[in-house]
Parts: structure tokens; C-alpha cells; sequence
């Protein structure tokens, strides 16, 4: 069953990806995004993370689809359709993608990954938040604090770089 | 840990994204849609993250954190990126990357 479900989701998440990078209205592939993100929450579910699937849930799907589609609200008209690549360009393109993806693919089925003993008590919000915070042995607070600026500066840039600016013409 | 799914099969997944990301970043020319490429790369990589703490070192948490840790910092960037986007279409009137070569010569 659970085997089902993970050939469903995956069919989901490349499909939804070849149609993101495909699609010609780009209010549709700002859709599809959504749609890959989601399947990845879900996969996210199925190993029993369900934290970082409700993070992945709220960030991405909800914060970042969003911040995209406002973004082509705010620059595109709705029915303008994207000029479809040229031949040769996507040729090259889907060539590189190919021999990227069959290296990648080939080095990862010679390797011989040795799988852990699954522990089946599932690391939860409260172990995750303990090791967040934690400053000692494989402590994670210097990251939390750092990433916690680089929010900031981020914000602050954000703002800076969007709003209009008075003095030049 | 899926029942009956080894952890080659997500990563057969997620390899797959991320090049249909890499294709789409190739193929597109307008900077939104590149953006989007590159959110499928990230994600894939975070699926990478997820699957080999989950498979090799399920008593440990450090995937788990980087890929916490990404989702946050590809929040910022999505952001800023958006941001300079919008006043890249402000100040040339398009956002296709052929708008974009002020800085080139």
C-alpha cells in the first residue's frame, strides 16, 4: 500500500516539475510549483517527518508560491504567453539534463549505501526543538541564531531594494 | 522509512528534479520562471537531505536540521530575488534576461 502511495506521489512530483519548466502561462507553472511542493510534504509525511512537512507546508507552499505569484501579478499581464525556447536551445538544454541526470544516476546505483536500523520512535517537534536550542554535543543554537539575522538582513534588503526610490528620476 | 522503498528509488526522484530544474533554469527567459527552476533544484536537494537521515542514520537528527535550515534560507532568497525582480522590471520595463545586460560591457 505504502509502496502505491510513493509511485503516486512521485508521479505527482515529476509531472508537476516537466509541466513548472514546460508551461508556456506563467501563472500556470507558478500552479504546478505548488502542486511539486506539496507532493514533497507528502513524502515528507510518508518517512514520518512531520515537522519539517508542516514547515515545508507553511514556507514553501504557502509562503514562497505566494511571494511568486505576487511577483507575476505585479509583471505580467494574464493572458500574455511565454515565447516557446527555440529548438536549438532546448535540445541543447534537454541534452545536458539527460547526461547530467544518467552520471548521476549511474554513480548513485554503484554506490553501496548502507542502510541504518531504523529506530522506530520517530523524532518529533519536541526532540527537534530541543536540539534547535541546544548549546552542547551536536547543539544546533549558533546556526538558529545566525540563520535568525540573516532573516532579518533579508527582510530589511528586501524592503530597501523594492521600494521606490524619491531622488532619481 | 517507506515499506518496500530502498533509498534509491527517492533519490531516482529527486535526481530527476533537479535536473528538470537545471533544464528549466537552461531553457527560460523570464526571471520568474528561472527563480522557480531553481526552488525545484533546492527542493530536491532537501529531499536528498531528508531521505539519506532517514535511510543511513535514522538515530541522528543532521539532515533533518540542514534541510530545516535550507527551506529557511531559500525563504530569503525567494525574497530578495523578487524584490530585485520587481525593481528590475521597474527600471527596463520587462524581466526577460535579454533586459537584464546593463552591467555586461
Amino acid at each position: 500500500m505504502e509502496k502505491f502511495i510513493f509511485y503516486f506521489i512521485s508521479a505527482i512530483i515529476l509531472v508537476f516539475s516537466v509541466l513548472t519548466v514546460t508551461s508556456r502561462k506563467i501563472l500556470r507553472a507558478a500552479v504546478y510549483l505548488l502542486f511539486v511542493l506539496m507532493a514533497t510534504a507528502g513524502l515528507y509525511f510518508m518517512l514520518n517527518y512531520n515537522f519539517l512537512a508542516a514547515v515545508q507546508l507553511t514556507v514553501y507552499s504557502g509562503g514562497i508560491v505566494v511571494l511568486i505569484v505576487f511577483a507575476v501579478l505585479l509583471t505580467a499581464h494574464m493572458e500574455h504567453k511565454l515565447e516557446a525556447p527555440s529548438m536549438m536551445k532546448s535540445i541543447f538544454a534537454g541534452l545536458v539534463a539527460v547526461l547530467g541526470a544518467g552520471v548521476t544516476l549511474f554513480a548513485l546505483n554503484s554506490f553501496p549505501f548502507k542502510e541504518g536500523v531504523i529506530i522506530e520512535a520517530p523524532y518529533d517537534v519536541e526532540a527537534v526543538g530541543l536540539k534547535m536550542l541546544s548549546y552542547g554535543e551536536n547543539g544546533y543554537v549558533l546556526p538558529f541564531e545566525v540563520i535568525s539575522i540573516l532573516l532579518l538582513a533579508a527582510i530589511i534588503g528586501a524592503i530597501i531594494v523594492a521600494k521606490k526610490s524619491v531622488n532619481n528620476d | 522509512m517507506i515499506e518496500g522503498i530502498g533509498v534509491f528509488d527517492v533519490l531516482v526522484v529527486s535526481t530527476a528534479m533537479f535536473f528538470i530544474g537545471i533544464y528549466g533554469f537552461l531553457v527560460r527567459k523570464n526571471l520568474i520562471t528561472i527563480l522557480m527552476s531553481i526552488e525545484l533544484v533546492l527542493n530536491s536537494v532537501n529531499i536528498n537531505f531528508v531521505v539519506f537521515n532517514k535511510y543511513l542514520y535514522p538515530d541522528l537528527l543532521q539532515g533533518y536540521m540542514f534541510a530545516l535550515f535550507a527551506i529557511g534560507i531559500a525563504a530569503a532568497e525567494a525574497a530578495v530575488a523578487i524584490a530585485i525582480i520587481l525593481n528590475v522590471f521597474r527600471k527596463m520595463k520587462g524581466i526577460d534576461v535579454e533586459h537584464v545586460d546593463t552591467m555586461k560591457y
